[in-house]
């Protein structure tokens, strides 16, 4: 098993956060991981975005031009990423603020409202977990108890916002679950 | 004790006060400022000082005084902050005071820009300051082993008496990657340094110093240096080699994020026409030259990869002393080769169809 995924957003939109998340859940899973911020200039008030790698093998490149799966959060993410995924990859969509789907035939492409999900499940800044749960859920990448448990050690320090953002991960995992046929992308 | 997921910052961190290092003096730049970040908290912890310098110079010479003070003492830049920092290393390298510094790469010259880079390879093993003097450089290629030659990296300093580099770049910095921390070490368990500068009570002082004004002098000091630089030449070359046994057709010579980089392009290219084995040196001073050559002797052609213009492969061209043609393949200014980047040169290079 080898694999690499884009998360991208804008800044706030808490895409760095999910990245470690899964990385760190992966470490738990006994994965080889990586988790690369892009760092540059760019971060500032434009696009934001990290690169996860997880495999059964020692890794190699931190970086990929052509990642597996995409939690695109914002249009400039999908614009930029869509093109690069792997054929069979998956690419999440966060259509509260992407007015388009992808144009690629050869994904599996999971739409979801984060935002509005997000606020339902409690506040609208746990859009980020609702995007990660989503990608779990059509993906099955990584057991998504262990990224529960990720996240309750990530908020050991403030701990009320562990349950919001519990269920807002569970809920983009339903969606993500009920979007994509079992035999699709697993 | 189990892994935990941190930035190669600030593992670089947790691993010098591991290591014993109670001090840090520096000042901020991108991309290393997680070091300077960690240390400030961590350090007032275990009863350390961190102190931001009013900038890289005083920073440097503030090391200069603590290690004179027989310390274990770092401090950390990236490229323009180190290039200020660099009469204070030949002065230190003049005194032999054992201290570790770290760099995070950026591009250059000048300002340049905030991403990775590997562009002050010449700097950090050819010198950078004025005078006949060798710092140890080490170059890790992921966050454990950043950590472990962080120990190895104090280690080296005392027991040469010498500066010792670590040598990373933007990525090595930025990434997280597990850690395990094996070892701590109390720093009151370090053997004593009796050349240091404690206090002379009952006993004669010592004198730190790199002025020597009788040439006669200087020049014995300098070979007295010299000789120390051969016994590390000697003892202290680290190196890795991957899918080299029984030769290969194109041997990638790689450092840092770069050689990961060759790794996955050669597990890509894995069963495929073209054998390509990765030599990675892990001490860029002193370069394993000997085991190079050794390993570019089963190889057919030689390919250098680096995040520069072209630094460390004139030192793969002097182990194959015109043996063997050296190809190069840079990207610079921040700009990240890919692995369908360095398979691309290594086609190329073996005249193989694509």
């Amino acid at each position: 098993m080898h694999n690499e995924i884009v998360l991208a957003g804008f800044g706030g939109q808490g895409v760095l956060l999910i990245g470690k998340l899964l990385a760190y859940a992966g470490m738990k899973a006994g994965k080889e991981v990586t988790w690369m911020p892009a760092y540059g200039p760019e971060m500032r008030g434009g696009t934001c975005n990290c690169t996860v790698v997880l495999s059964d093998h020692q890794i190699g490149a931190p970086v990929t031009k052509h990642p597996h799966g995409l939690i695109a959060l914002n249009l400039p993410s999908l614009d930029k990423f869509e093109d690069a995924v792997k054929p069979g990859g998956v690419i999440v969509v966060n259509t509260s603020l992407i007015n388009r789907l992808p144009h690629r035939t050869d994904v599996v492409v999971v739409p979801v409202a984060c935002n509005e999900v997000a606020k339902d499940a409690g506040t609208a800044k746990a859009a980020n977990m609702v995007g990660l749960g989503a990608f779990l859920g059509a993906s099955q990448l990584v057991d998504v108890d262990l990224v529960k448990g990720a996240l309750e050690e990530t908020f050991a320090a403030r701990p009320k916002l562990v349950p919001i953002n519990l269920v807002a991960l569970s809920k983009g995992y339903e969606i993500g679950m009920a979007l994509v046929p079992a035999t699709a992308a697993r | 004790m189990a892994k935990k997921l941190m930035k190669g910052c600030e593992a670089i961190g947790e691993a010098a006060i591991k290591a014993g290092c109670r001090l840090f003096f520096g000042y901020p730049i991108t991309p290393q400022n997680e070091i300077p970040e960690y240390m400030s908290a961590r350090l007032p912890q275990v009863g350390g000082t961190f102190v931001q310098a009013e900038s890289e110079v005083a920073a440097s010479n503030m090391l200069y005084g603590a290690a004179g003070a027989g310390c274990r003492v770092m401090t950390s830049s990236s490229s323009p902050g180190i290039s200020l920092m660099m009469e204070a290393v030949s002065y230190m390298a003049g005194s032999e005071l054992p201290v570790v510094i770290v760099n995070i790469m950026r591009g250059g010259p000048g300002l340049g820009g905030i991403l990775p880079s590997q562009s002050d390879y010449f700097q950090a093993t050819k010198g950078g300051g004025h005078g006949d003097y060798r710092c140890l450089v080490l170059a890790p290629a992921s966050v454990q082993e950043a950590a472990d030659l962080m120990h190895e990296a104090f280690d080296l300093a005392d027991k040469y008496r010498n500066p010792v580099f670590m040598l990373g770049d933007g990525l090595i910095g930025q990434m997280m990657e597990p850690v395990e921390f094996k070892t701590e070490i109390d720093p009151a368990s370090l053997p004593p340094k009796p050349w240091a500068t404690t206090g002379c009570k009952g006993r004669n002082p010592n004198i730190i110093n790199s002025l020597y004004l009788a040439a006669e002098e200087l020049e014995e000091h300098n070979w007295h240096l010299q000789r120390k630089y051969a016994e590390i030449t000697k003892n202290e070359k680290r190196f890795e080699t991957y899918n080299t046994e029984g030769g290969c057709d194109v041997l990638v010579v790689a450092y840092g994020t770069v050689a990961r980089i060759a790794r996955t392009a050669i597990d890509e290219m894995k069963g495929g026409p073209v054998k390509v084995g990765l030599f990675r040196p892990i001490t860029l001073w002193p370069y394993p030259t000997e085991a190079l050559w050794e390993t570019a002797q089963n190889a057919g052609k030689v390919l250098t990869c680096e995040l520069s213009c072209g630094q460390m492969v004139e030192d793969v061209r002097y182990a194959m002393m015109g043996r063997k043609t050296v190809a190069f393949y840079g990207r610079t200014g921040g700009v990240v080769m890919g692995p369908d980047e360095v398979i691309a040169q290594v086609n190329q290079l073996a005249g193989a169809s694509v």
